[in-house]
């Protein structure tokens, strides 16, 4: 993570709070830079504060204490419709009593410019979304994913250098929702906007962004590219939140440079990489994804760390095995492998040994 | 089948007394059936001539009349015909007392010739026979008409077709004599006198040469007396029936009073709604009333102008609550609740009483304002009595109709839409004004119909704070129905401010769209 300040940045929070009632703060000291261009994913459970981190940057909200900046500039105390920020809707706010290119006119009438350009202006942006035959319509005559195509438009047609995503998928099915992800991120990525996206779905976030940052309770967790935040997530939270996870939990024996040892509670000992682990005896929960590790002895590495494991469950998902299986008194250890052709199938009851790097393998906080 | 009672209590409790108001303004019943004889006799009388009608319609008027009076129906004729023209009721009720004296000019004498004719058995006697039935029938049916009952039960008197065919006009008065002593005063028919109309219609009768050709060969009961009146027709009054009503009261006379009668003989009539919109019916045809009695029409504009300055108030008025309402947090938006809903819970009585207080000179508000400076004690303002407290007092009454409405179309707007018009670069005014209100319309439509059309039938109010200048069509209504029991000229305003009503809709349905009307989410 690099510093809040530097010089390139567009968008700054600096130690910003927020809190409603004058009690319990909903964001907490929050420090993000982002520089021109960045596609940026606020992820985060309700209540984790990224929405209301959303509507201070739009202005719907007022920062309790700390500074956001714009492009330099103190936006503290600037109205939302003098900011400039477009902002596609959760429900797409598109104004039911105007067809869709009266909508779409509308923030370029606001900022008075003529009627050609207007007119030219719309079109070119609902050609941009491939809803150019739709001028004419009202919101209600066009379905989900047509309205979220107009709303993402409208906050586009008066080219704003920042543009603000409020879950704008959630209301969609899994295939369109799949689709549009891949249109956002082109047409930001196209336009050269940054784009400050929140939502709550993993995935979307890992497929969109450019750099994710995980919100919980007020604070962001971890900042970081997706592959960053799979691989190597920073804190439990992560770790359980991003992705599918497996934790151990267990006692530090031994911390030496790059490597720990781990005694877990069911007795055996492992090793691990210590990522916010301090000292000897302190708890630990231990993380492995589920697809690195390894039953098939003759694909274990060599260097391989084993420990013996009952089979709970075995599925068969076409191009992945999913099995359940009891590790060191955890149940709920899962792991996935490739369908390959020398791949073998696992009954239930049947007693294996499992294995994995010490590199894939994480301590973190208990 | 669940809604069946409830459709059956609308029909009956709405539906129903909508349509018995709307016939009641054209129904003009009285007229036919009190006096059946005289329309049917008038229908020859040609009024443009400047004469009265003939003998023979006095004679019906006679009987038609002593018929009434003997009911009571005469005065009911006489009212409705006074809505037409003043002086009919008092005309036909001084006229109705004197009845039995000019009865009595062809009784007297007629005693004075065969004294059975004083006895109610000899009557008797010579009216009865056999296969009068259906004549009996006949004047059965005319009875109930006029009085609205069945009259049935029997009379115990058939008069004789024999008789009939030789005394026409004796023989319709006794059947009518007889019906009635039966049936309403339960009295036996041979035991009674009958009325001296029986014996003027005997006089009737012996006018007519064929009848007392008939009676010198006529051998059945009362033969002798019957021989003896015609024989000594000398005796009675030469004059006939006209000559009598007139020497009673010289209207009789006028073809005035029998142009009024003959224009509402018909059992239909568009007298009504022509009185309610300032016309008349005039042999002449229909023509405007004179200026200093036309009200009905300067009160419907009133009424429309004063019901839509209302409307107005109420959007300008409660616009600004329904929003509050709508946008604060949850509960401080109940208390505003509360206090949108409190006039509700208070009767209306009460509400508009305590308006009277307000308003008065002497009162609340003048006293503040001349307190204040504002205005001087010597002219105070008059907020009662007149439009300006009708429309105050009303506004108040009448606003949550438009706050409620208005509020719950709000609550479904929202927040996220004046946020998006925000961050697409649109001030707070242009954000409220292009986005916001054009949403609430609707609620604004649902609210104004509501409203107009509780003002526009408005009483109570307009009624307590109006004064003479404050008051509405229906408080003109309801003084028809209660004090002039005027009731068809009643059911002709009514119907008249329904059509309003409903055509005031449609507009609104052609310009607005009803669909545009929504009372909540």
């Amino acid at each position: 993570m690099t510093d809040g300040a530097s010089n390139d940045a567009f968008v700054e929070f600096e130690r910003v709070q927020k809190s409603y009632d004058g009690e319990t703060l909903v964001v907490k000291d929050l420090n993000l830079s982002m520089p021109k261009g960045e596609f940026l994913t606020m992820l985060g459970p309700s209540g984790s504060g990224k929405t209301t981190c959303l509507m201070m940057l739009a202005g719907f909200e007022t920062a309790t204490h700390g500074d956001i900046r714009l492009g330099g500039i103190s936006i503290n105390n600037i109205p939302p419709h003098k900011r400039g920020i477009g902002m596609v809707f959760q429900n797409y706010a598109l104004f039911p009593h105007m067809t869709i290119a009266e909508n779409l006119a509308f923030p370029l009438e606001v900022r008075k410019l003529g009627k050609a350009e207007r007119e030219e202006k719309v079109k070119r942006a609902l050609d941009m979304v491939e809803m150019g035959d739709f001028g004419g319509r009202r919101p209600a005559q066009l379905s989900g994913g047509q309205q979220q195509r107009v709303a993402l438009a409208r906050a586009l047609v008066f080219e704003p250098e920042l543009v603000l995503m409020d879950e704008p998928l959630g209301a969609l099915d899994k295939q369109l929702r799949e689709k549009m992800q891949f249109e956002i991120t082109y047409l930001a990525h196209q336009l050269g906007i940054t784009t400050v996206y929140v939502t709550h779905d993993q995935t979307e976030a890992l497929t969109m962004s450019d750099r994710v940052a995980v919100f919980d309770d007020g604070r962001i967790q971890q900042l970081a590219p997706p592959d960053k935040l799979y691989e190597t997530p920073e804190n439990s939270f992560v770790a359980q939140f991003i992705g599918e996870n497996n934790t151990l939990e267990g006692v530090v024996k031994e911390i030496k440079g790059n490597t720990c040892v781990i005694e877990l509670d069911g007795g055996e000992v492992i090793d691990a990489v210590p990522v916010n682990v301090s000292k000897v005896g302190e708890r630990t929960r231990v993380s492995i994804r589920p697809e690195r590790v390894e039953y098939n002895r003759d694909r274990l590495h060599e260097d391989a760390h084993t420990l013996k494991a009952e089979v709970l469950e075995f599925i068969y998902m076409g191009d992945i095995f999913r099995t359940r299986l009891r590790v060191a008194g955890n149940d709920e250890f899962v792991i996935k492998t490739r369908n390959a052709p020398d791949q073998v199938r696992l009954k239930r009851g049947q007693q294996i040994e499992i294995g994995w790097l010490a590199e894939d393998c994480r301590a973190l906080d208990a | 089948m669940l809604i069946a009672p409830l459709l059956l209590f609308v029909v009956v409790t709405f539906i129903v007394p909508i349509l018995s108001m709307l016939f009641r303004s054209v129904e003009n019943d009285i007229v036919p059936d009190t006096i059946p004889g005289v329309v049917t006799e008038l229908a020859e009388w040609d009024g443009s001539a400047g004469l009265p009608p003939s003998e023979q319609v006095f004679r019906y008027l006679y009987l038609d009349l002593f018929k009434a009076s003997e009911a009571k129906q005469h005065t009911r004729l006489g009212t409705r015909l006074n809505y037409e023209k003043t002086g009919l009721s008092s005309l036909l009720r001084t006229t109705g007392r004197s009845l039995d004296d000019v009865g009595e000019e062809w009784q007297d004498p007629l005693e004075d010739i065969d004294a059975n004719f004083k006895d109610g058995a000899f009557w008797y006697q010579m009216m009865s026979g056999t296969d009068g039935e259906d004549l009996l029938e006949e004047r059965r049916d005319l009875w109930a008409a006029m009085v609205g009952e069945s009259m049935a039960g029997d009379v115990g008197f058939v008069p004789s077709e024999q008789v009939a065919q030789m005394l026409p006009w004796t023989t319709r008065a006794y059947t009518d004599f007889a019906i009635w002593t039966a049936i309403e005063d339960e009295d036996s028919v041979a035991e009674e006198d009958p009325w001296e109309a029986v014996y003027g219609a005997l006089g009737m009768d012996l006018t007519n040469p064929e009848t007392v050709t008939a009676i010198q060969s006529y051998t059945g009961p009362g033969a002798d007396a019957l021989k003896a009146a015609a024989a000594n027709v000398g005796q009675l009054p030469q004059t006939g029936f006209r000559e009598a009503f007139a020497a009673e009261n010289e209207d009789w006379l006028s073809p005035d009073v029998w142009a009024t009668i003959k224009l509402y003989s018909s059992s239909m009539t568009s007298g009504y709604f022509l009185n309610a919109v300032d016309m008349q019916l005039t042999p002449d045809g229909i023509e405007q009333k004179p200026e200093n009695q036309q009200i009905y029409t300067q009160l419907f504009m009133r009424t429309l102008v004063m019901a839509l300055i209302i409307t107005a108030s109420c959007v300008v008025l409660g616009y600004p609550v329904a929003w509050l309402l709508a946008n604060l947090p949850m509960r401080t938006a109940s208390i505003l609740m509360i206090l949108v809903l409190l006039p509700f819970w208070t009767s209306l009585l009460v509400r508009t009483s305590a308006w009277k207080v307000l308003l008065q000179q002497q009162g609340v508000i003048n006293e503040i304002l001349v307190w204040l400076g504002f205005v001087n004690d010597a002219d105070r303002l008059i907020l009662m009595n007149n439009a300006t407290g009708t429309i105050i007092a009303m506004t108040h009454i009448l606003l949550p109709f438009m706050i409620l409405p208005l509020y719950s179309v709000m609550k479904t707007i929202q927040p996220s839409y004046l946020r998006a018009a925000k961050s697409l670069g649109a001030t707070n005014w242009t954000a409220f004004w292009r986005v916001y209100f054009p949403q609430s319309v609707p609620g604004i439509g649902a609210g104004s119909i509501l409203v107009f059309i509780l003002a526009i039938g408005y009483y109570i109010t307009p009624e307590i704070v109006g004064g003479t200048s404050g008051v509405f069509i229906s408080n003109r209504i309801a003084y028809h129905i209660s004090s002039s029991l005027n009731w068809g000229l009643a059911a002709a305003l009514g119907s008249i401010l329904l059509v309003v009503v409903l055509g005031l809709y449609w507009c609104y349905d052609k310009i607005v769209g009803i669909d545009n009307v929504k009372l909540g989410g």
